[in-house]
């Protein structure tokens, strides 16, 4: 599903390697955790795969899609596939987290009764019903990373990426978000999860590619934290 | 699909235009001065105007024939006038329509009064008034009288109202291109600070801008409700701003065209009321929605 071939990222000012020669695959239906140190690339190859950054050299597919080949103003279709978590949310502050989550759906073109049924049913799994209309400012940081969530999975996408989707959050709501991530994996969602959590990689025992200065220093099947 | 979007972009902007209404006033404000500013330049364009054709209508030369000379024939002369190019008007004015003239006009003078009794003959000629287009014209009918019927004219005053007629039109034009500049300037500067004001505005939204890029959404969708955004700030304030000019005009309108000359300012806004808000509407929204097109160009493109 993802395919990543010798890919190098050089940022030009100042000049910085933030990925060496990278190169992996992650099949349909897999839960890959991406681990290393500030600066080891993980939040550059995240980009890579929303289309915000083009590799300097190698190629990197989304399914049959050559990423860096899609004109900036079509990047939209690349990205209404895949399902986003950001560690700072991203939520969209002027609108509400019913908003939000339907937003997801309103840019693929769902018609209203689709968002009403699917946002309703969202809301209430993620037990935000009660908060349904309340602006981003008003969410504790469990409540708006259980939005960001439901926003990333409304659309059913095949495919989501989850930056430190618990860096700012209690080991209560951590675990509810992995375990959300788990099952929807396990109804064959392929997901990619960029993280620090030491607890949650060993908990897990998934496929671990870690990454250090830029480049791969260990893919394993059923990997554990080591830094 | 596309009604559907289209739908969900009005909705969207509708929104938005009253959530942040911060911002809406901001804009609305900002546009409120432009559309005052080029509604108030394009009254005041008018106002000069009429203020140049008084002044125009003050210049004029006198064509005195000699006493022998009948009606009949200055009216023929006065025909031949009317063929010259750049005449405004001619004033047919006898012997006694000028007498009657001079007497209206310096009755209060003892002296004069007099002075014309003790006179036996009228001294009164009979004479044609004439306005010309420009002050070049004026040369021009000159040398065609004294071409023509200089044995029947008995004085042109021409010479005399020469620098006046000069100083007139001189005025005149140097008047309307300075407004005319005048008027450019503080157009350009207007957009200017609008456009600078509404980019300020989109700044602050540029994270939501790069969070609905990131989440899927097309350009469109994403300019969409800014579009409508700056429709309904350009409607707003193409209201607010032609409300302040009715309040105003009407109470100001008695001062105003004391300084004007009688200018009647109310008058000529109520009879271009449409004139003037298809001007607001066009300069309102135009600002309103190439500024935020502009503005927020950068942003999509992550």
């Amino acid at each position: 599903m993802i395919k990543f071939q010798n890919v190098t990222k050089i940022y030009p000012y100042p000049k910085v390697a933030a990925l060496r020669n990278v190169s992996f695959n992650v099949e349909k239906g897999e839960f890959v955790s991406i681990i290393g140190k500030s600066g080891a690339g993980k939040t550059t190859l995240f980009k890579l795969i929303l289309g915000e950054e083009i590799p300097t050299e190698g190629t990197l597919f989304f399914k049959e899609i050559n990423i860096p080949e899609i004109n900036k103003s079509n990047l939209y279709k690349l990205r209404q596939q895949i399902g986003i978590v950001f560690q700072d949310y991203r939520l969209i502050p002027s609108k509400t987290a019913y908003e939000n989550i339907a937003y997801a759906l309103e840019v693929i073109g769902a018609d209203d009764e689709e968002i009403k049924r699917d946002v309703s049913k969202v809301l209430e799994i993620t037990n935000l019903t009660e908060r349904a209309e309340s602006f981003p400012d008003g969410l504790s940081c469990g409540e708006k990373q259980r939005v960001a969530i439901a926003r990333a999975l409304i659309h059913r996408p095949d495919f989501i990426i989850a930056d430190e989707p618990t860096g700012n959050l209690d080991p209560l709501n951590t675990q509810e978000v992995i375990q959300t991530l788990v099952k929807i994996n396990e109804l064959g969602t392929t997901i990619i999860l960029v993280t620090h959590n030491k607890e949650i990689i060993n908990i897990l025992g998934r496929r671990v590619i870690t990454l250090e200065e830029g480049k791969i220093i260990r893919d394993e099947e059923r990997g554990r934290f080591i830094l | 699909m596309i009604l559907t979007t289209i739908k969900r972009i009005i909705k969207s902007g509708w929104k938005s235009f009253w959530r942040n209404n911060g911002l809406a006033v901001a804009t609305i404000f900002i546009i409120v001065m432009i559309i005052s500013l080029i509604n108030g330049l394009f009254i005041f364009q008018a106002a000069t105007d009429f203020l140049v054709s008084n002044l125009q209508e003050k210049a004029d030369v006198s064509i005195y024939f000699n006493e022998n000379i009948s009606e009949a024939e200055i009216l023929e002369v006065k025909k031949e006038i009317n063929a010259v190019e750049g005449v405004n008007s001619i004033e047919y004015i006898s012997r006694e329509m000028a007498s009657e003239k001079f007497v209206e006009k310096y009755k209060e003078s003892q002296i004069l009064m007099e002075a014309l009794e003790i006179v036996e003959d009228d001294p009164f000629l009979a004479s044609l008034n004439v306005k010309m287009a420009e002050a070049s014209d004026y040369a021009v009918l000159n040398g065609f009288l004294e071409e023509k019927f200089s044995e029947k004219i008995y004085k042109i005053n021409y010479f005399e109202n020469k620098e006046v007629i000069e100083s007139i039109f001189s005025i005149s034009s140097d008047v309307k291109r300075f407004t005319f500049v005048f008027s450019l300037f503080l157009a350009v500067l207007g957009i200017l600070v609008a456009f600078n004001t509404i980019r300020l505005t989109i700044y602050t939204l540029k994270e939501e801008i790069e969070i609905q890029r990131l989440v899927g959404a097309s350009n469109w969708f994403i300019r969409g409700p800014f579009v409508v955004q700056g429709i309904i700030a350009g409607i707003f304030a193409t209201m607010i701003s032609l409300l302040i000019f009715i309040v105003s005009f009407y109470f100001l309108n008695p001062q105003l065209k004391n300084l004007f000359l009688g200018f009647d300012f109310f008058g000529y806004f109520v009879n271009n009321f449409l004139f003037i808000l298809l001007i607001g509407l066009v300069c309102g929204i135009s600002i309103g929605v190439i500024s935020s097109l502009i503005a927020m160009r950068k942003y999509l493109k992550i």
